[in-house]
């Protein structure tokens, strides 16, 4: 049998600089790197002299099968991109939609969904902390936060009926209102969460070996960021106060008191520092949000996109037929274009749409915060140690799902 | 005046500009985008290159749509440039002199639509692989086609 596999990529550089170097390949499937992505890095001892990174492995061609689908139907394709807070996609992907259609999303709603997607802010630092501590040793930190991802996801399974991949969100609303009892169970849950993260800062913050492997790992400048189109908390993390939820507020975020936490070196422990600070201003603006939600519908009465009720399709020929128009044709968006960009929990999360007014769209792309950090990672991995390439990596919070579509 | 008027003005090259959704959208000739973005940069703070991809408009002339999106982090504001580039030869300049992040942006759109950006020396596969033949976000690019790099078992 001919073993003689053809190599998917072509390395940027197949001879060392000098002599001594040796150049190692890391990926694309190694234990300690979340999401397959490859890393060919030449080494002077333990030292990295230069890094070609390598991704697409998970690419399957997100956007072109999102040419063949109606609007609707894309909503479960977007759960897929960050899937550790899908909830997130499928707002911002919403909201694109909506503003082509001119379509004003009812208080409720917007409320719940600023709540929701704080909520899977949440989740979503949690995982990249607890993963992050973990490939450093500390098991025990990696566990609570584990265990508080996991009743989120829970307590979330309990409202859509995924753990993991919600399809929640709807062009014009939500699929549906709050369970009862959930927001109780909310509050329980962020009660038990300020508990556990106040256990993980004492177990790690102060910790000696953590800082020696985080403190001046992995820094880089603002001006550093900005140019490799950085944003997020790795650009936070750098000291430069940008977050899309202040400067350009979408959803209700215009009438939440919070804070946007910055780091002072831009290094892995800053970066860390800045994901849990963060996590304490979502559960604050959630604390908010509960206290501010409004009573009423949380679909629009938008005949152009919001399915009728069950009851109603089964019980009279107007709506089962705006039912059957909406699921075969799709909700017919007038031409045009838009790029719409909410703060995901790694970065800008961008959505381009092009509409040329059917049920499909013409074009969409997404602009993943995680592919475009990936094209500047060089910065934080030359020029350290080899043992330092997987929690800087891990700091950057690659998601396979959205940064190779 | 608002920066985004300003900046409108200040792009006297372009075919068109409006503002639309809050963002001034430009379209250019191909060979002003460079010369728009520099001045974009330097005069009005588009500091962050946020994205850049094309769009197929088959059975147009010229074919492809090359958009980029600037946001700035001084005034969060954005601005949308397009130009329209001939399938025969689909090359715009590259903006890896200018920003980091087109490095990675620019390969991701020359493997989906072939686009080749002047300038930029490192235009290898990066969502694709070595050998993919095509471009597979183009509109002539069958969505059933499979190419596997290593064949399937049977």
């Amino acid at each position: 049998m001919d073993l003689q596999l053809p190599n998917p990529v072509r390395p940027a550089f197949e001879q060392p600089l000098s002599e001594d170097h040796v150049i190692v390949n890391i990926g694309p499937s190694h234990p300690a790197t979340h999401g397959t992505v490859q890393i060919i890095a030449e080494l002077d001892g333990e030292k990295v002299v230069r890094t070609d990174i390598h991704c697409g492995y998970l690419h399957r061609g997100f956007e072109k099968e999102c040419e063949d689908h109606t609007w609707h139907n894309l909503i479960p394709y977007v759960d897929r991109l960050n899937y550790c807070s899908a909830l997130i996609n499928d707002f911002a992907y919403c909201d694109a939609v909506e503003r082509l259609l001119g379509v004003e999303i009812t208080p409720r709603c917007k409320v719940l969904r600023t709540l929701l997607a704080e909520y899977s802010r949440i989740a979503d630092h949690m995982t990249c902390t607890a993963a992050a501590l973990m490939e450093l040793g500390a098991m025990t930190a990696f566990l609570y936060l584990v265990t508080i991802r996991d009743a989120i996801y829970e307590h979330l399974a309990n409202l859509t009926g995924a753990r993991l991949t919600y399809t929640y969100g709807r062009i014009g609303g939500l699929a549906r209102d709050l369970p009862d009892g959930w927001l109780k169970r909310l509050e329980e849950i962020l009660d038990q969460s300020e508990e556990f993260l106040g256990r993980v800062h004492g177990l790690v913050d102060r910790n000696r070996i953590f800082i020696d492997r985080m403190r001046n790992v992995g820094a880089i400048s603002t001006a550093d960021a900005i140019n490799w189109g950085y944003t997020g908390p790795v650009l936070r993390s750098t000291g430069a106060a940008r977050d899309l939820r202040k400067d350009t507020p979408y959803l209700a975020y215009a009438e939440l008191d919070f804070e946007v936490p910055v780091g002072i070196k831009g290094d892995n422990y800053d970066r860390y520092y800045v994901r849990m600070r963060e996590i304490d201003e979502s559960s604050h603006m959630i604390r908010q949000l509960i206290d501010m939600l409004p009573s009423g519908p949380i679909n629009v009465d938008d005949r152009r996109c919001t399915l009728p009720e069950k009851q109603h399709v089964y019980g009279e020929i107007e709506s089962l037929i705006t039912h059957f128009k909406l699921i075969m044709d799709g909700p017919q968006v007038p031409a045009g274009e838009i790029y719409v960009a909410h703060e995901a929990a790694n970065g800008e999360l961008g959505f381009y749409l092009v509409s040329t007014g059917k049920g499909t769209p013409y074009k969409m792309h997404v602009r993943a915060p995680s592919f475009v950090h990936l094209g500047g990672a060089h910065l934080m991995l030359d020029g350290g140690q080899l043992a330092d390439i997987v929690p800087s990596f891990g700091q950057i919070n690659m998601i396979g799902g959205e940064c190779d579509r | 005046m608002s920066m985004l008027e300003r900046a409108k003005q200040r792009l006297a090259s372009a075919q068109e500009a409006a503002i639309a959704h809050g963002v001034l959208v430009v379209k250019l000739a191909p060979g002003d985008v460079l010369s728009a973005v520099k001045a974009l940069k330097s005069e009005f703070d588009f500091d962050l290159f946020t994205d850049v991809t094309a769009v197929d408009w088959l059975g147009q002339k010229p074919r492809f749509e090359v958009v980029w999106h600037f946001y700035s982090t001084k005034h969060f504001s954005r601005v949308r440039l397009k130009t329209r580039v001939p399938e025969l030869e689909p090359a715009v300049d590259s903006l890896v002199t200018l920003y980091g992040s087109a490095r990675f942006m620019e390969r991701e759109c020359h493997d989906m639509y072939g686009i080749a950006f002047r300038g930029n020396p490192d235009l290898r596969p990066i969502l694709l692989y070595e050998g993919f033949k095509g471009h597979p976000l183009r509109k002539d690019y069958p969505k059933q086609q499979e190419q596997p790099l290593v064949p399937y078992r049977t």
